[in-house]
Parts: C-alpha cells; structure tokens; sequence
C-alpha cells in the first residue's frame, strides 16, 4: 500500500480549476518529483495534500486513510512541508530557537532544549546559530533552519516546494546533499516539486511532469536519465534544460 | 573592433566600518560580441553592469582607469551626453518587466514613445513599433501594442521589454537576468531572439546571469566574477578546461540530469580568491 | 568583551542577549535621527515633570495668593509665567497639568492600542463575515468626528476627566484597527504563517504570537503621532467645559479660562498652549523617529 495516494485530484479556487484530476502513488521512502513550469499546478498539489488548498474533489490517502479538512493536530507530526523562499517562511522577528521549539510547545514536548539542540546540529548549523534572527542568516543557513523546522516534530514525510530555487548553486549543492543526507538516515518520503529537472533527476526516483493542472506523464529516473520521454513537452523540457543551443550556421 | 573598454572599474559604496567596494578592478573589452558575465548573488556582477551604464545607486561610486564606449569617455559624460546614449545607444534589460514598463501607459504608446528618437515622424515610430514586436516573436502584435504590461504574461513581458530596449538600435544591450524570472521553455526562445539580434545587427550583448551552465551555452566569452573581482575570463567553450578552482566549483555542484553523483561536490571556498 | 561587543555580537548566546541585541541595535538607528532624539527629551521631560510635580513646582496648583494683590500678574522672577485670575502661579498649574496630560496619554494608549490590534487583526486573519462584521463597526465609529462622537460620551457619561479619557479612548481605536487588519492582509498570506499552521498552530496562537508583532511596530508609531491629537482632544474637551473640571489645572481648561483676558494678559492664555505645542511636537517627532526605525516599509 502506498503511503501517499492521490487520486483524481481537483484544486479550484473560484473560477480558476488549478489541479485538474492528478494522481499520484508514492511509497514509503521513496521521493517522487512533480516537475512544471509555472502555473502547472505543481506546488498546488502540495499545498492540497498539507491542507492550504481546498480539495474540491478527488480524494487523498495517507496510510490508506483519506484526509479530512481541517487536518487533525496528529497529520502534522507525521507531514511537513519546506517552502521554496527562506526569506519569507521564517517570521523576522523571531529568533532561531523561538521557530525550533515553538512546534515543540504547540505538541507538548517537553525535552525542547535537547530536541532543538539536536534539531541545529543535524542540518548542519552549530549552536551558535541558535540565537541569532533571521537576518543575521544567509539564505543557505535560513532554509536549513526551515529544513529543522519542518523535521523536529519527526515527520515521515517531507513536502519540499522548490527548496532550492531561491539559491545559489553551490549554496542549492549543500541544501540538497543535507536533504539526500536525513532522507537515507531516518527513512523520510519526500514529494519534491521543482521547475529544475535536473534537480528533480537528483532528487527523486520517480516523478510526474504536469502542465496546465494536468498530468502529462510519469518517468522514473532511468529513463528521465536516457532522455525516454514520450511526450514532446516533456521532451522540450529535458531539451531546454541542457542550455541553449545554437541551430548549425 | 573594440565597442566597450573596461579598465579597473570599482564601484565603491560607504558604510560604518568605512568603503565597501562591491566590484574591485574589473577590466575587460567587448566586441560586437556575446560577453557573459557569471557569479552568485553579491558578486558585483549586476553593479559592474549598472556602473557601465552610470547607474550605481547612491550613495555608490563608480571609478575607473578607463571606462569608453565607441571612443566616447564614459567618465567625462556629462548628464546631457548621458541622455543621448542611454537608449538610444546602449540599453539595459533587467530581470523582472514589470518593474522596468510603466504600468499606466499600453506597451504600443510606450513602445512608440521610445522609437520616436530614431523615427521620423509618429506614424513611421508605429511602424517601428509593430515591426519589432514582430522581431521578438509576438505573434499578434496588434493585441500587445493595445495591452497594458499587466495583462502580458512574464514571457510576454519580457519580450515587449525587448523589443522596447532594442527599438533604437542600440549598439550595446545589457541584458541583467533577462530570462531568469521565465520558465526554461520561454527562456529558451527569448535567448534565440536575443542572439538572432546580436548576429544580425551586430550589436554587443553583455549577458549577466547566476546560470552558468546557460551563459556558457550561449555566450562566446565568459567573465566569472567572485567578491566583486574577476576570477577567470574565458571562452565559453573552454569552461571544461576552466583553471580556477571557483569556476571549477560552480560547474561540479550543479546537479545533471544524466549522471548521478552523490553527494554533490560542494564549493570550499578560500579566502583568496576574494583578495 | 566589552557590554557594546555583546550585544553586538553575531552569535548571542542566550535568549535574552539575543533580544537584548535586538533592542540595542534598535536604538542605535534610533540615536541617529537628531529630530527623534528632541522628541524623546521631550517625552522624557514630560514624564519626569509629572512625577516630580509636587517638588517641582513652586507654589500650590489650586490655592492662590491674595486675590486683592497677586491676580493676572505679569511674568516676573516670583512668578515666571505670571499668575491667573485666581492668583494662581501659572508654571505650578502647568507641572501639575503634566500629570492629567500624561494621564490621559498612557490610559488612552493602554485602552485604544489592544482594542485596534485584536480587531484589526481578528477582522484581517479570519476574512469573510468576521470581517465584514468588524470592519462595519469601525466604520460607524470612523464616521463620526472624534470630538463630536468624545462630546456625545461625556454629555451621557457626565462631565469629568476620567469621563473624557474613556470617550477619547473609544474613539481613537478605529484608525489603529484598519491599519492592524490592512497590515495583517498582507502578513497572513506569508509562508512564514502557512509554515506555522503547518505546525498545527491555533488561530489564536497565530495572531498574537505571529501576526500582533508584526502590526505592532506601525501601530505603536500611529499611536505615537496621534498623541498630539488626542492631547488636543483632551484640551479641546477641558476648553469645552467637558473635561477636567476646574479647579484641577488641565491645559486645555486653563486656556478656556485665560480667554477673557486674552488681549490684556496675554500669559494666562499662552502658558498652557506653549505646552500642549511643545508636548505635541515632542510626541510627533518621536513617532518620526520611530517610525524610520520600526516600520521598514518607510526605509528609502
């Protein structure tokens, strides 16, 4: 049975029909990649499946139970989510450590300063940066920070929208060893969506491309790696993704 | 033939701990060719780019041992001489076109309003107008002249940004991050449009971007700027054989599609390369 | 390690140097607007004159001298702002005044400032008919002029100063709740507030832990500027009869009271208007200054 099971999913908001029947499988600690260009509806379905956008029809599973809205407090421990802009999804008037153990408080921990501790040092940042505000973080430092947030209430499963397309790339090389890292670690599953086929090709075993709220086609790795794509907008993508090239004078 | 020389550009900003310079002794020539200029954010390349436009913000400084375009001694400019080149000679294309058209006026007023310092008279300025729009790729040209910028989509956008640097014929287009806010596909087609001008019209392009796996597939030189200073000038088809070890770093930790490294080799910077 | 080192310092090493560093950094922006510095002297003086009244000013604020020798005498070194109708010592009632305006100042702040932010952002985080239903409210109370709406209250309330702080608190709040709901318009849609409803957070959890702090910087700095107004206000209500009732020396009382001599003896008049002016200007170059610093919208 897959962890994750979307089937027939419909995202409406008002007259805009954003995700228009998408269905996906993805097992338990696998990564699946959901890759398109703007406004294909790709970071819809992962806001569906946390609860930020209504699911208008269609149903999701997780562990075979379909999700209710609003989500029960216990989805949260078991689903997170990292956001594509780290200077946005940290809120600047709050301090590393207030970010880390707010999760904590909201659950009921109650061993917060060895989890948060714990939390800093497994992606990578000392204690030092514990106390520091946001702006006294890079943004490479800032998305691990997201990265410990979305992970200290141990999630089995990671929702990660375009974590790194707001970096640099040798900055997006770091965060997305740190991810392939905690993945093989603790087991996670991820649900990867990026507009970087090549970062997706990294990433995930599996993935879907989607195009207008559609799915066009599902690959595996292999054949995204042999450039085996059945569809011609799948095929200008991986194109497009190799630079530009220049038609023979 | 030599368009633009650049000899020890500093752009130098003041700030408490005393003068910060973002981009230290850039030198460099261009041609009537494709430059492209590489590095990641805080790298000077955009300040470089402005500088040689007389854009540093306030309160930055630009100087420069030599800073000339087509013989004329950028540094002596006065505003007047400014005015006369900017636009009309050399243009700028910067990231995101909604910052860059105004938003109360429809693209054909602006687009004609831009053309009338080449044109003859307001009808001929129209022409001019549509026929470019032509030349970026718009396929109805009529519907965009009467669009406002809002109702264009980025692609568009950017693609009317074009047309509406490029009407004058500049013989120097500075083009900031034009394709990054775009989705691969489009980028793609607005690069095309882009080097078909640069081949036809002989016009110079400096193309600054963080992608250098795009720049060195299009461009015919590569600048690697890292902390405000050029680490390594090449030619984009020897970036496989780049020296520096930064240039180096950049092109290993990119992820590829077809070869599955794990983990990626990351950047170790040293401290040198920014002395 | 010098004290300025560690709050300066990049890597804090607790919570509290860390917002110990924050407030510090603060300031030193604040330090740096000359104008905002004036304002904060000022506050600061008005703050200091009205708990030290008592021994700061020369003579009784109610009882006068002689009435047969020591009324409406000019400025002199005995009385330095001349005397009242009264006999009064014009610079002990304007001390003693600082209390009142003072009085009226913190309470309004501490009554209308919650009430604006808990509907301005109840109203902006939930939408919909909550919204709708909050917002109208401000409305009604937004279309009334402050003065006639704070004349209505104390008409109904009696007059008194108590009375006048608690109509001017009623009617201050409606401005800070549309900034508040303007503000949390724009914050609730941020990822930082989706990551935290992620975590499973309450809404009630999330406005005042996430989106209060982060109204509270422009809201503080409108209720600064609009302190000079509800000074005024309190003036104009004391000047109407309807405010402090005599003899309490309220600024905007004495200034009704110096009218019928305002040609012959012009002090009795001008005192107290010098300080509400320069009470007033303090307030606003202080919410000037602390709006360059909190609200970074403002930055150029």
């Amino acid at each position: 049975m897959p962890l994750i099971d979307i089937s027939d999913l419909h995202v409406r908001f008002g007259p805009v029909h954003a995700v228009r029947g998408v269905s996906l499988a993805v097992d338990e600690g696998e990564a699946f990649g959901i890759v398109g260009e703007s406004g294909s509806g790709k970071s819809t379905v992962l806001r569906a499946i946390c609860g930020l956008a209504p699911t208008s029809a269609g149903s999701i599973r997780i562990d075979g139970q379909t999700l209710t809205a609003p989500r029960p407090p216990a989805f949260y421990r078991r689903a997170q989510m990292v956001f594509q802009d780290p200077y946005a999804s940290l809120h600047p008037r709050h301090t590393v450590d207030k970010v880390l153990s707010e999760p904590l408080a909201i659950h009921g921990f109650t061993d917060r300063e060895a989890r948060v501790e714990r939390a800093l040092n497994d992606v990578g940042l000392g204690q030092g940066f514990r106390f520091r505000f946001p702006h006294q973080l890079s943004g490479g430092q800032r998305q691990r920070v997201a990265v410990a947030r979305a992970l200290i209430l141990e999630p089995k499963i990671l929702l990660l929208d375009e974590p790194t397309s707001a970096l640099d790339a040798s900055i997006q090389a770091e965060v997305l060893n740190l991810l392939d890292r905690l993945r093989s670690e603790r087991g996670l599953t991820y649900v990867l969506v990026s507009h970087d086929l090549a970062v997706v090709a990294h990433m995930c075993e599996r993935l879907i491309v989607m195009q207008h709220g559609q799915t066009v086609e599902e690959l595996t790795r292999a054949e995204l790696q042999a450039h085996h794509a059945a569809q011609d907008y799948t095929r200008n993508l991986l194109a497009a993704s190799e630079g530009f090239t220049r038609a023979a004078p | 033939m030599t368009l633009l020389a650049v000899d020890n550009l500093t752009v130098t900003y003041p700030s408490r701990q005393g003068p910060q310079s973002v981009v230290r002794n850039v030198s460099f020539t261009l041609g009537r060719e494709r430059l492209g200029i590489v590095g990641e954010s805080g790298s000077g390349k955009s300040q470089t780019g402005r500088a040689i436009l007389g854009l540093t913000p306030l309160p930055g400084r630009a100087t420069a041992d030599r800073l000339e375009f087509d013989g004329i001694d950028l540094r002596a400019a006065s505003p007047r001489d400014w005015r006369a080149l900017r636009g009309a000679r050399m243009s700028m294309v910067m990231q995101d076109p909604k910052f860059s058209l105004n938003p109360v006026m429809t693209i054909g007023r602006q687009l004609a309003e831009a053309a009338r310092r080449v044109a003859s008279g307001r009808a001929d300025a129209r022409d001019r107008a549509v026929a470019m729009l032509e030349a970026v790729q718009i396929r109805d040209p009529a519907r965009v002249m009467a669009a406002y910028p809002h109702e264009l989509s980025g692609g568009m956008g950017q693609r009317a940004m074009i047309a509406m640097m490029l009407i004058t014929e500049p013989d120097l287009l500075i083009a900031d991050e034009p394709t990054s806010a775009l989705d691969v596909t489009v980028q793609i087609e607005v690069l095309r449009i882009l080097d078909d001008l640069v081949t036809q019209r002989g016009m110079g392009l400096i193309f600054i971007s963080h992608d250098l796996r795009l720049v060195s597939s299009f461009c015919d030189r590569v600048l690697v700027m890292y902390a405000g200073r050029v680490v390594e000038e090449l030619r984009a088809a020897d970036l496989a054989q780049a020296q520096h070890p930064y240039t180096r770093g950049l092109m290993g930790c990119l992820p590829r599609i077809d070869a599955d490294q794990r983990p990626l080799p990351t950047l170790q910077r040293d401290e040198a390369w920014a002395r | 390690m010098s004290t300025r080192e560690w709050l300066l310092t990049e890597q804090p090493g607790s919570r509290r140097q860390a917002r110990m560093g924050q407030t510090y950094r603060t300031w030193l922006a604040f330090r740096r607007n000359r104008l905002a510095m004036v304002g904060l002297g000022i506050v600061l003086a008005l703050v200091l004159v009205a708990l030290l009244a008592p021994w700061l000013a020369p003579q009784d604020p109610i009882v006068g001298g002689s009435l047969r020798t020591e009324r409406l005498l000019a400025p002199s070194w005995q009385h330095p702002m001349g005397t009242d109708d009264q006999a009064r010592d014009i610079l002990s009632r304007i001390i003693h005044g600082s209390r009142i305006t003072l009085l009226v100042v913190a309470l309004v702040a501490v009554i209308a400032t919650p009430i604006g932010l808990l509907v301005g952002t109840t109203a902006g985080y939930y939408g919909g008919w909550v919204d709708t239903v909050l917002m109208r409210i401000t409305d009604i109370f937004l279309a009334f002029p402050r003065l006639i709406l704070a004349l209505a209250f104390v008409a109904a309330l009696g007059p008194g100063i108590e009375n006048a702080i608690i109509a001017i608190a009623i009617t201050s709040w409606p401005p800070y709740a549309r900034l508040a709901r303007a503000e949390t318009l724009t914050i609730r849609t941020a990822d930082h507030i989706d990551a935290i409803r992620l975590q499973g957070a309450h809404s009630a959890r999330i406005i005042w832990g996430h989106v209060v702090p982060l109204c509270l910087s422009s809201v503080i700095v409108r209720v600064t500027l609009d302190m000079a107004g509800i000074i005024l206000t309190a003036a104009g209500l004391g000047f109407l009869g309807l405010g402090a009732q005599p003899p309490q020396p309220e600024w905007g009382a004495m200034i009704a009271g110096g009218r019928r001599f305002i040609l012959d003896h012009w002090w009795v008049a001008t005192m107290p208007g010098l300080a509400i002016f320069v009470v007033s200007l303090g307030f606003n170059f202080l919410g000037d200054g602390l709006r360059d610093v909190l609200d970074p919208k403002a930055h150029k």
